[in-house]
């Protein structure tokens, strides 16, 4: 059901856990839906420096959230905006169709912290 | 190490089972229809089935019907029997179905609606999963046919009170009847239609009596690879009096219910698993209970932030049904497979295509947040104590792993959010 390369990232997920001095947190999904994905980003010379997620979720959950922080990082603010769903799922070597929605909450919660810090920093 | 806790998904074959049918394939290969000896010897198997299997569900071996398993005998019962009632020219009739049925039985029931050739009410289910016979009762309508109600239920192990079910819809037959009777012979028409009561038994053979007079059905389904015989073999037992027409039409077989050449190593391997089941049905109901009770003592006395959704009295003892609040169901599926080769079930709506959360759980009034995280445990014969063993050495740290990942939950608490799929 699962690529080969979803499971090593769900087995083995990257850049998991919390930055504490984030300059931008997005977080998208509630508890009904089953799925909550939290990015924590910190940004230098407007680029992603550091990135870390925290997910509730399934293991395409998990794994997108992983590839996600795996493709935003070192990127500059703009080319992180411009990751979106088909990026993560062609990464990912493809995902269930039921399961594509996972992507788009990893991606809805970079893209609002992007957002967010933009905002902050008015740029 | 691999450990199986997915018996309501399947069973491996009892060994016996395996042998009894091993003749069929090559040996005794024969069509049940033909009429030389090769065709003899194979329909002698299936008569032999029949008649073992008759005894322990208590009807004449006219009365089983075997199909390709429990999916297609409950499609049978209902389009069967909805479509012979029409042939007596019953148009759009009633019918009364649970809330946590098999999809089996719901997907065929909501299709008749659709097109309009059935009413359908679907009654509620306690917080145990279980139908009420009082608002049976209250369902039933002068037009009602069918009352479609299963025996154990899959996700959760809830067991239906069938014989207080089968005694309301016998009741409102009486006065179906009675009233009827007290008319003048002008006034009366033709007999009313009475109601008949089908069951879905899939999950029940291994721990409970199937007999149709025990349970005072007229329709009972049963698949044999959910007690350890083979897949693509199942049947419907139906008693003489249910006006059913075939769904499947050619060559004439099964008197005409069900055509199509006989699975005649299905068959043997269906009568086997069903004897057998019976046979042990007490031995293994408690070596079970007690294995099943083990994990859930277990799991409430080490784990926090765990709910037991179904109560273990009124229970299958194959049942332990969970939700580990704050983790995800699939995950930790896979986690147990992938890490420890542990093969658990989910009612967590990531895990299905549909992505909703179960309706048995929802039905029976589980919030929707909690299903996230349910995970079932089906045991089997096989199972033992050290199993459970295994399995504690890896669960409460998969459960931990999924819920450290997850982000602070608490601003969500109490606040109205809703889905947004």
């Amino acid at each position: 059901m699962y690529s080969q390369k979803v499971i090593d990232h769900f087995k083995a997920p990257h850049n998991q856990g919390v930055i504490d001095d984030a300059d931008a947190i997005g977080e998208e999904g509630n508890p009904v839906c089953g799925d909550i994905m939290k990015i924590y980003i910190k940004v230098a010379d407007d680029r992603i420096a550091d990135i870390k997620f925290e997910t509730l979720g399934c293991a395409a959950a998990i794994a997108v959230s992983s590839a996600l922080t795996d493709l935003a990082m070192g990127r500059t603010l703009d080319e992180a905006l411009a990751l979106n769903k088909d990026a993560i799922v062609k990464d990912l070597g493809g995902l269930p169709a039921p399961k594509i929605h996972c992507s788009m909450l990893g991606v809805e919660a970079l893209h609002s912290a992007i957002n967010q810090y933009k905002i902050a920093h008015k740029k | 190490m691999s450990i199986y806790f997915d018996h309501s998904a399947t069973t491996p074959m009892d060994s016996k089972v395996l042998e009894a049918m091993q003749p069929y394939w090559q040996e005794h290969f024969g069509n049940a229809s033909s009429i030389h000896s090769y065709g003899g010897q194979a329909a002698v198997a299936v008569d032999m089935a029949r008649a073992k299997i008759a005894e322990i569900l208590q009807v004449k071996p006219t009365e089983i019907i075997f199909t390709s398993g429990a999916t297609e005998a409950n499609n049978l019962a209902i389009k069967g029997l909805v479509n012979g009632l029409k042939l007596r020219g019953i148009i759009c009739p009633h019918i009364i179905t649970s809330a946590v049925e098999h999809d089996a039985v719901l997907e065929p029931l909501n299709l008749l609606e659709a097109e309009k050739q059935i009413t359908l009410t679907i009654l509620p289910v306690n917080k145990q999963g279980i139908v009420s016979a009082e608002d049976l009762r209250q369902a039933i309508k002068p037009e009602t046919v069918l009352v479609s109600v299963m025996y154990v239920n899959s996700e959760v192990g809830s067991v239906q009170p069938i014989t207080e079910l089968s005694t309301v819809v016998k009741q409102a037959n009486n006065e179906k009847l009675a009233n009827w009777s007290h008319l003048s012979v002008s006034e009366r028409g033709d007999k009313p239609q009475l109601i008949y009561f089908h069951s879905d038994a899939t999950q029940a053979p291994n721990y409970f009596d199937c007999g149709l007079e025990n349970l005072g059905v007229d329709m009972l389904s049963l698949s044999a690879h959910k007690m350890y015989g083979p897949k693509g073999s199942g049947l419907l037992a139906v008693k003489g009096n249910v006006p059913l027409v075939a769904l499947l039409h050619g060559g004439h077989h099964e008197r005409n219910w069900r055509s199509g050449t006989l699975n005649v190593p299905g068959i043997v391997g269906l009568g086997e698993a069903l004897a057998l089941a019976t046979l042990n049905r007490e031995k293994n109901a408690v070596k079970v209970a007690e294995v099943r009770d083990y994990l859930v003592k277990r799991i409430v006395e080490e784990m926090s932030k765990v709910v037991l959704n179904t109560p273990l009295e009124n229970n299958s003892p194959s049942h332990a049904h969970f939700s580990f609040l704050g983790a995800e169901g699939e995950s930790i599926l896979m986690a147990l497979d992938l890490e420890a080769g542990i093969a658990v079930s989910t009612g967590s709506a990531c895990a299905s295509n549909t992505l909703g959360a179960s309706k048995v759980l929802l039905a029976m009034g589980i919030k929707v947040e909690d299903t996230h995280g349910a995970i079932r445990f089906t045991l089997g014969k096989h199972n033992t104590r050290e199993d459970i063993d295994e399995l504690m050495k890896h669960l409460p740290g998969v459960v931990k792993k999924f819920r450290d990942m997850a982000p602070d939950l608490t601003p969500y608490q109490g606040k109205g959010v809703t889905a947004h799929h």
